[in-house]
C-alpha cells in the first residue's frame, strides 16, 4: 500500500510501513520552522471498509512507538497495547482498520533527531526542528491524507497520546467522529514539567551527550538516558502500587549490604528500566518529545478558554482518568469534561478505580475495557458501521503487521 | 433508587420514569441529572429518539451507562451544572434528587438556565403517612418512599409538595404541569393550592420553565 520512496535510508530500519510527506509543500511548524519532505513510519491492522468509515487512529504516549499490536524490532517484545487491540479486543482488528504512526521527533523511523539532516547529510541531532503536539497532530493529518481517509472513526489515545486527541478533536472537528483521552490533560501542569526537567537534565549532564552530537562523535549518553527513565518511570506508577510490588524487598539477599548496590527489589526494578529503555530509545527524541508535552496548552490556542477549542464540536468523546493516576490525576481530565460542557459538546467521563498509577491505561484493566467497547459499538452504531468481522475489505489487506520479521 | 445493572432494558422501565418520559418531546435535547444506570435515557432514546447526556455521582451508575453506549459523565448536580450553556437542552431531568443537592434553590435556577423546561420529581414529605409516623411514632419517618434512617439518607433538604410550589413562586418559574404519583405509579391531579395533593401523593411531578 502506497509508495515507499525513501531516498535517504533513515537511521533506524523500522520494519513496517512508512511514507514521505510534504513533498510538494513542507510542513508548516509552530517554531516557525518548515519542514519536508519528512518520513513518517507507521503501522496498520484489519482493513479498511469500502466506505472508509471504520479507521481508527491509535496516537502514542512519550515513549511509545507505531508498534502497538506487532512484535518490537528492537526488543522483540510484543505490542505495547496488548490488551486493547486486537481481534475481539475493544479496538476489534477485525471491525476496524487501526493505523498508529510513530510521532514527529520520535526515534522509530519518522522524521527526528536522529535522523538524517538532507540538507547536510548528517544526523538532525539539535538542529532539528522544536515540535509541538499539535505539528505531531498536523503530520498525522498529512498521513490520512496520504491513505485517502477523509475522517476517522475515532482517535484514542492515553497520555501524550490524549494531548493529541485533544488537539485532534480541537484542530480538525470534522475529520474525528469520536475522541477518546485517556489519562491526558489540556495542558501540561508545572508538575509535570517539573519532572520532565530533570529528566532533560539528566541526559543533558551525561559527558557522553556531547552537546546533543553523540550520533556523530559515536558515544552515547545511555546513563543519562537510563536516569531519565528512571524518575519519570516512577510518576507512571503510584505509592500503594509500588509497595504492593516491592514493599522493602530486598534483591537476592538476605540483609542490606550497606554500600550501594541495589539492595531493594524496588531499585533493581527501576534500574532494569532504565537500562532496558536505553536500547529502543534515542536520547535527543526524549528532550523534543518531553518540550512538546511541556508546550501543550490547548487553551492558549483558544484566548485561554479551554472551551473554546471544541465550539460547534460534533465528535463524542469518552474521558477517562484513573483514580490512582497522580500525573494525570482525574482533576486535570474533569477540566477537560467542564470544557466540553461548556461547549455542549456529546461527552462521557468515567474514572476507573485503580491502584496502578498513571500507567493502568497501558495495563489489564477490565472495567475500562468494559466501559470503551460500550462506548465505541455505541458511536459505531451511530456511524452505521459493521458488527465485528463484516467490514469489507479495500486497503490494508496486507497490514502492517504482517510484514514484521 | 436505580435498578441493578442489566435488567432495564427493552421497554421495561419504572412507572413514574415513565410519567416524565410523558412529558418529553420526541427528538429532542435532554439532559438527564442523577441518571443512575441509565434507565430513562435509554428509554428516552430508543422510544423518543432523543439526544440524551447524562451525569451521575455514583461511579458504577456512570460505568453502566457509558458501557451501554449513553453519553454520560461522572459529576455533582452541584457543582457540575454551572459549565453548561444556557438553554443547551430542551428539557432538564432532576429525578428524585432535589432532595439530596447541597442547594436546591441554586441548581433549580441551573435546571431552568441550562434547559428551556425542567422536570422535576421529588418525595413529598407532606404526605399523609409521613405525618403521621413522626406524629404518632415522634421518629424521624422510615416510609416506601423515604426508606433509610435519618443518619444513612442522602436526603438532606426534604420538602412538601406546596413547599416546592411556593419555591417556585418565589423564583418566578412557572409551573407547567403539575402530577402526583402514588407509590404504585398513578397519577393524579395537583390542585392550584396543593392541598389535597400535599396530603395524599407520594410525590411530585412538575414540569418547569422560567422566563430568562
Amino acid at each position: 500500500m502506497g509508495e515507499l520512496k525513501r531516498p535517504l535510508e533513515p537511521a533506524t530500519t523500522a520494519p513496517g510501513m512508512s511514507v514521505r510527506l510534504g513533498i510538494e509543500r513542507p510542513l508548516r511548524l509552530d517554531c516557525g520552522a518548515e519542514l519536508g519532505p519528512f518520513t513518517v513510519a507507521y503501522q496498520t491492522y484489519g482493513r479498511l471498509d469500502s466506505q472508509k468509515k471504520n479507521a481508527v487512529l491509535i496516537c502514542h504516549a512519550l515513549t511509545g512507538d507505531q508498534y502497538v499490536a506487532s512484535t518490537h524490532p528492537v526488543t522483540g517484545k510484543p505490542g505495547w497495547w496488548p490488551y486493547m487491540v486486537g481481534p475481539g479486543k475493544v479496538l476489534d482488528t477485525n471491525r476496524y482498520f487501526i493505523i498508529c504512526a510513530n510521532v514527529l521527533s520520535g526515534c522509530m523511523g519518522t522524521a527526528g533527531p536522529k535522523e538524517i539532516d538532507p540538507q547536510t547529510g548528517k544526523p538532525w541531532g539539535l538542529n532539528f526542528p522544536v515540535i509541538t503536539i499539535a505539528d505531531m497532530v498536523r503530520a498525522q493529518a498529512l498521513l490520512l491524507d496520504h491513505l485517502g481517509i477523509e475522517d476517522l472513526f475515532c482517535v484514542i489515545g492515553g497520555s501524550m497520546g490524549g494531548m493529541q486527541v485533544l488537539q485532534w478533536a480541537a484542530s480538525y472537528p470534522a475529520r474525528v467522529f469520536a475522541a477518546v483521552p485517556i489519562a491526558s490533560a489540556a495542558k501540561h501542569s508545572a508538575q509535570n514539567i517539573a519532572f520532565h526537567e530533570v529528566g532533560r537534565q539528566a541526559i543533558m549532564a551525561d559527558p557522553n551527550w556531547r552537546g546533543g552530537n553523540y550520533l556523530l562523535e559515536g558515544t552515547n549518553p545511555s546513563a543519562g538516558l537510563a536516569v531519565a527513565r528512571m524518575a519519570n518511570h516512577i510518576t507512571y506508577l503510584s505509592e500503594a502500587a509500588l509497595h504492593r510490588k516491592f514493599g522493602r524487598n530486598l534483591q537476592n539477599r538476605e540483609r542490606i549490604t550497606y554500600g550501594f548496590e541495589a539492595d531493594f527489589q524496588v531499585e533493581s526494578y527501576l534500574r532494569h528500566q532504565g537500562i532496558t529503555f536505553v536500547d529502543r530509545f534515542d536520547a535527543n527524541s526524549y528532550l523534543y518529545i518531553t518540550r512538546a508535552m511541556d508546550y501543550f496548552d490547548l487553551a492558549a490556542e483558544y484566548g485561554g478558554v479551554l472551551a473554546k477549542a471544541f465550539t460547534g464540536t460534533r465528535t463524542r468523546f469518552c474521558v477517562v482518568s484513573f483514580t490512582s493516576d497522580w500525573l494525570f490525576p482525574t482533576r486535570e481530565n474533569r477540566a477537560i469534561v467542564h470544557a466540553l460542557n461548556a461547549a455542549a459538546a456529546n461527552v462521557s467521563f468515567v474514572e476507573i478505580e485503580t491502584d496502578k498509577g498513571h500507567d493502568a491505561f497501558l495495563l489489564d484493566e477490565p472495567e475500562l475495557f468494559k466501559m470503551l467497547a460500550g462506548f465505541l459499538n455505541g458511536a459505531a452504531e451511530q456511524r452505521g458501521l459493521a458488527g465485528g468481522g463484516q467490514a469489507r475489505p479495500l486497503i490494508g489487506a496486507t497490514a502492517g503487521g504482517s510484514k514484521l520479521p | 433508587m436505580a435498578a441493578p445493572a442489566g435488567t432495564v432494558r427493552s421497554g421495561d422501565i419504572r412507572i413514574d420514569l415513565l410519567l416524565i418520559a410523558e412529558m418529553v418531546a420526541p427528538e429532542s435535547r435532554v439532559l438527564d441529572v442523577g441518571c443512575g444506570e441509565g434507565e430513562l435515557l435509554d428509554y428516552l432514546a430508543r422510544a423518543k429518539r432523543v439526544d440524551g447526556r447524562g451525569i451521575e455521582l455514583s461511579q458504577r451508575g456512570v460505568n453502566a451507562c457509558v458501557g451501554h453506549g449513553l453519553s454520560v459523565i461522572q459529576g455533582d448536580a452541584d457543582t457540575d451544572l454551572r459549565d453548561y450553556p444556557t438553554a443547551a437542552f430542551d428539557y432538564v431531568i432532576l429525578s428524585q434528587t432535589l432532595q439530596a443537592t447541597r442547594n436546591p434553590k441554586t441548581v433549580l435556577l441551573q435546571l431552568l438556565r441550562i434547559g428551556r423546561r425542567a422536570i422535576v420529581s421529588f418525595p413529598n414529605f407532606g404526605y399523609w403517612k409521613v405525618r403521621l409516623s413522626l406524629l404518632t411514632g415522634g421518629r424521624m419517618p422510615v416510609t416506601a418512599a423515604l426508606n433509610q434512617s435519618w443518619y444513612e439518607t442522602p436526603n438532606i433538604h426534604l420538602c412538601t409538595i406546596r413547599d416546592f410550589m411556593a419555591l417556585c413562586r418565589e423564583l418566578g418559574i412557572t409551573i407547567e404541569k403539575r402530577v402526583s404519583v402514588d407509590r404504585f405509579g398513578q397519577k393524579g391531579a395537583i390542585g392550584s393550592s396543593g392541598l389535597l395533593a400535599n396530603l395524599l401523593a407520594e410525590q411530585g411531578m412538575f414540569l418547569l420553565s422560567k422566563k430568562i
